[in-house]
């Protein structure tokens, strides 16, 4: 009896891809990959370029690590997805460097820690040395979406609040100004994306009772 | 029941020790570090045309930006960087530190004397050169806007972490400030790092003078505890240095004195 496929987008594929956005997000409920998402969402350009810069490195390494599967062996399966993270990483900061230099140079060392972003190796540990490339994938562009957005609502509200522009153009009028708002400040600073990431936590779980811990 | 699973778990015990053998391990090791390499050989020299290309724009960008940091006609993006370096940027010249001779000049598009071109000398090469006592020739690059000359000194020096290195920009006196700019590869964020601001730090430049009254070079001197609050040195060669970046702001002296004063033989010659 021939197995029936699975259809790319049965049910539980798009679980995947939408359980890490909201019930198991990376950030807010797991808290993992937090130190990133303080040092680079003072603007908004550089959390999207992040949050794309993850999503390859991610999902390429989880279909890899997908593909490799059992041939890894066991013993040395932490290094073996180390090499994979590393060498994904090293590719995108340089890809960066030579199509987007402002940007790169914006993310710094950010980009290299890329490689110690703790929801990278827990995926390929906990998913993806077990599943097919396929729900492989999914589930680190699931993940790293999950991850991506919550950079970008940090950085739209910390680029807008905090210098008045968004993705380098101004959005605050003038007249805003003229009358005597100010820019706040303390946006610019990372204690406050851990308070916009705790506000974010906040709304979710008061939306969500199951997220809340007795 | 029992027993065959206890038969399963063994055969299975057995494959994988079979499978993740000590050579298996080696082989599997060696093969991924070498599929590793080449990828990654292969895309750094794929993609090295466009990040120079991107270093050298910087570059220019960096010249262009001392030279008209204090003029707000000209926007500066990465985009026209090219263009305003070929408009304005009318002469690149090599110095020689020691007689203040000129060693080759670069204008319009064309070598005019010397063999190498400014643009493309590495200022680190040249002071490690100095250092070990050779022969070292040093980048002036030379703007023109209506009439007036501005001269552009790239600096080049150690930080607390990593290198600095950034442009300072003279009037056609050759002694004024008219910009500065400084970069830098690891300072600490907030506080050393804070020497690529403008508005708190490059800013404070502007104006400021590298020759005393009798024409002895003195430098600009970053100063802790603000200019204004002491007497050594006056306020025309002396910035304020920036609060918990000492050491970065002395750094920052160092550099600017043991970069300019190299072109202070060209600059009395030639005042």
């Amino acid at each position: 009896m021939a197995k029936e496929r699975e259809p790319l987008f049965s049910e539980k594929n798009k679980k995947l891809l939408t359980i890490p956005l909201g019930k198991e997000n990376p950030i807010t409920v797991q808290v993992l990959g937090i130190c990133s998402a303080l040092a680079i969402t003072v603007k908004l350009e550089p959390s999207v370029v992040m949050a794309i810069s993850v999503m390859a490195v991610m999902a390429v390494g989880n279909v890899v690590i997908s593909i490799l599967g059992k041939s890894i062996p066991t013993r040395i399966r932490i290094i073996v997805q180390l090499v994979v993270i590393a060498t994904l990483v090293i590719l995108v900061d340089m890809v960066l460097k030579a199509f987007a230099y402002d940007v790169s140079k914006q993310l710094s060392v950010f980009v290299g820690l890329i490689i110690t972003n703790c929801i990278i190796m827990g995926r390929f540990e906990a998913f993806a040395m077990t599943n097919k490339p396929w729900p492989s994938f999914l589930d680190g562009l699931g993940n790293a979406f999950g991850y991506g957005w919550i950079l970008i609502v940090v950085g739209f509200f910390r680029e807008l609040l905090g210098s008045g522009t968004l993705w380098g153009y101004q959005v605050m009028p003038d007249s805003f100004y003229q009358a005597g708002y100010v820019d706040n400040g303390f946006m610019m600073l990372p204690p406050m994306a851990l308070i916009v990431v705790g506000v974010i936590i906040w709304i979710q779980r008061s939306r969500n009772k199951e997220l809340i811990e007795n | 029941m029992e027993e065959i699973l206890k038969e399963d778990s063994k055969d299975l015990k057995l494959k994988r020790i079979k499978m993740h053998s000590n050579g298996y391990i080696f082989r599997f090791a060696i093969i991924m570090v070498i599929a590793v390499a080449v990828i990654l050989t292969a895309t750094a020299t794929l993609l090295k045309p466009f990040q120079d290309d991107n270093k050298n724009t910087e570059k220019m960008q960096d010249v262009v930006k001392a030279a008209f940091a204090n003029n707000d006609d000209i926007e500066i993006t990465v985009s026209n960087t090219q263009e305003l370096y070929e408009k304005y940027i009318y002469k690149e010249l090599l110095i020689n530190p020691v007689t203040g001779e000129i060693v080759s000049e670069y204008s319009d598009n064309k070598q005019v004397t010397g063999e190498v071109r400014a643009f493309d000398v590495k200022l680190k090469d040249e002071l490690e050169k100095q250092k070990n006592g050779e022969e070292a020739a040093f980048p002036l690059f030379i703007a023109k806007k209506d009439g007036e000359e501005i001269y552009v000194i790239p600096l080049y020096g150690k930080g607390l972490w990593g290198p600095i290195w950034g442009n300072v920009a003279l009037a056609s006196d050759m002694q004024t400030v008219v910009g500065a700019i400084f970069d830098h590869k690891a300072e600490t964020p907030g506080l050393g790092a804070e020497i690529t601001d403008e508005d708190i730090f490059q800013n404070q430049f502007i104006g400021k003078k590298i020759f005393d009254d009798e024409g002895n070079f003195t430098s600009i001197t970053v100063i802790k505890g603000g200019v204004a609050n002491q007497s050594a040195i006056s306020e025309e060669h002396g910035v304020d240095a920036i609060s918990g970046g000492t050491i970065t702001s002395v750094f920052v002296s160092d550099m600017l004195h043991d970069c300019l004063t190299n072109y202070v033989e060209f600059i009395k010659k030639n005042k």
